[in-house]
């Protein structure tokens, strides 16, 4: 009877202890997932009872849809403004904390102070200082006799601003990430190049960037996923309106999904729409990894 | 050059950086404690102004702040609780026990890191709105209640936090399964639990796009309740930003206090993975 008990401890009791992650993960994580999927094969709007059954159509107006398009391309514009710069900053800034500083704990905080604040708090601060009338930016660009810019109007001066918020946000957390993985790095690496002349950016480029080509590669997939679905910034910055500006000029995927399930309703098309942003993160993640490691082997 | 005194260039840049960092922060509480006059000034003010609890009271009055601040602190404390224990509990089994489709199962759980949130969003609003959850707080809870990067974070501690041994001692003393989880690996999964809840607790603070879908606006969270302040028609800058020190100064508390242990856990943590 002991023994029954012990063999049912030992090989039942660690399912016990996945339970409930699995199930609360059922139920709010991959049903909703396979639930959009169904949604999307449908007429489905919130206002009717009645569901009628499409296939693939939504898909194909999708593909015909000069908004989703659009929304798609200011996206991937706005992923490339604030993800380059800002995993390069990163890199870099990594590298200097990486050093032996007086008060690390004080460099690294403040690196990872933005991150800190919600991305609607950000949103407004950043609306403020990129304001038309009485924006921080504008009164030093009239200041420096360089004139005011209506950062909000155009396409790529309010790309510019959303980026920005998203760089600003997010550069210190990689900073941080880079610099874990850094220091597994064995230091006489860097030593041995110090000896032999090679400058602190040569190191950074020759030891660091290829000994953490792993972490990088994480943080691109991390970024572009979080790059597809950019929504609190361009919201906010437009004052809560869904389209994005006048002429959608910075409307985002899901700022788009985000309108055509909440203020149109129709919820059918929004799940294609989802799919659709889940089919190009998939792609883009898959291309990412492949050029890296191509990376790799030919360096 | 890791062992080399870093020169005065680096410290410069650091300086900048913390400027950069800090600036828009402190910019918010400038604009908050002036009123909406003062921002057609030229040059702006760069100092504190006297109108902060002018503002305070005015931001409290258009927005139910005490409500919205007591649903986030209620939120925010449930998931932090619930992701904490289920993911010590499930990292517990992935990396110390031994069972059937262990190795699937934790793959599974990766992969789906790389979900986007807003996928689910429209069938689980339908299913909100089905057990009449919509405007309530646990339809902003329960979707939060547990999360695949806490159960792959406790995973990746515990392997190295636990010596295998130990578990293997406590067994052959006729230790049952739960009583070495209660009294071995419970008190080992602290250091890591504090970071975990820490990082909950502030994407549960700082969550928008759900709790903006499944919420009415008379009863938010402190992350709504921000947006009604800044979509009205007429930007009223003083009091937006007024909001988001509101929003953002119980975050910068909890920081202050235990930042240091969240940096030390994060790059543990990476390190490992």
């Amino acid at each position: 009877m002991k023994a029954l008990l012990y063999r049912l401890d030992v090989k039942g009791s660690p399912y016990l202890y996945i339970v409930p992650f699995f199930l609360l993960f059922a139920a709010f994580g991959i049903f909703p997932l396979a639930y959009t999927a169904w949604v999307s094969l449908h007429e489905w709007s919130l206002l009717s009872e009645t569901h009628t059954f499409l296939g693939l159509q939504n898909y194909r107006e999708l593909f015909a849809d000069e908004y989703f398009w659009n929304a798609l391309r200011n996206t991937a514009q706005i992923w490339v403004l604030s993800t380059v710069p800002q995993l390069l900053m990163a890199l870099v800034l990594a590298h200097v904390l990486n050093q032996r500083l007086r008060a690390p704990t004080f460099w690294r905080m403040t690196a990872v102070l933005p991150n800190i604040t919600s991305v609607a708090a950000v949103a407004i601060i950043f609306g403020q200082i990129f304001g038309k009338d009485y924006g921080l930016v504008n009164w030093l660009l009239e200041t420096l006799g360089l004139g005011r810019i209506d950062w909000q109007a155009g396409t790529a001066s309010s790309q510019i601003a959303i980026s920005v918020m998203i760089l600003w946000r997010w550069t210190g957390y990689n900073a941080l990430i880079y610099l874990a993985a850094m220091q597994a790095v064995n230091k006489d690496l860097y030593d041995a190049a110090s000896l032999d002349g090679a400058s602190s950016f040569q190191q950074l480029t020759r030891i660091t960037v290829p000994a953490i080509r792993p972490t990088i590669i994480f943080t691109v997939i991390v970024s572009t996923i979080g790059g597809m679905q950019v929504l609190a910034e361009p919201l906010l910055f437009g004052g809560g309106s869904m389209t994005g500006g006048s002429d959608r000029q910075f409307q985002t995927l899901s700022l788009y999904l985000y309108e055509v399930a909440f203020s149109r309703f129709d919820f059918g098309y929004a799940s294609t729409a989802a799919w659709a942003m889940f089919g190009i993160i998939v792609i883009v993640a898959a291309i990412n990894y492949f050029l890296t490691s191509r990376l790799r082997r030919s360096s | 050059m890791a062992d080399r005194r870093p020169g005065k260039l680096a410290y410069f840049a650091l300086a900048a950086l913390a400027l950069f960092s800090g600036f828009p922060l402190y910019w918010s509480l400038v604009v908050a404690s002036h009123d909406n006059g003062i921002l057609g000034q030229v040059p702006p003010p760069f100092g504190l102004g006297p109108n902060l609890f002018a503002n305070l009271e005015r931001a409290f009055g258009t927005v139910d702040f005490a409500k919205a601040l007591t649903n986030s602190f209620i939120v925010s404390i449930s998931i932090t609780i619930s992701v904490v224990l289920f993911s010590t509990l499930a990292g517990f089994s992935f990396a110390k026990l031994t069972f059937k489709g262990r190795n699937a199962m934790l793959v599974m759980v990766i992969a789906t890191m790389m979900v986007p949130t807003q996928l689910g969003i429209i069938p689980l609003y339908l299913l909100m709105a089905k057990i009449e959850w919509t405007g309530t707080m646990y339809a902003v809870v329960a979707p939060g209640l547990v999360t695949a990067f806490g159960v792959f974070f406790m995973t990746q501690f515990l392997r190295e936090a636990v010596p295998s041994e130990l578990i293997e001692a406590a067994r052959v003393d006729g230790c049952h399964t739960f009583r070495i989880f209660w009294h071995v690996v419970l008190p080992a999964s602290k250091p890591a639990a504090a970071v975990l809840g820490m990082l909950t607790f502030m994407s549960a603070w700082n969550d928008f796009f759900w709790p903006l879908v499944v919420l009415t606006p008379e009863d938010p969270t402190v992350q709504t309740a921000l947006s009604t302040l800044a979509s009205g028609y007429i930007q009223d800058y003083s009091l937006s930003l007024t909001g988001t020190a509101i929003a953002t100064v119980p975050l910068l508390v909890v920081f202050a206090l235990l930042g240091k242990y969240i940096i030390g856990g994060i790059m543990q943590g990476a390190v490992k993975s």
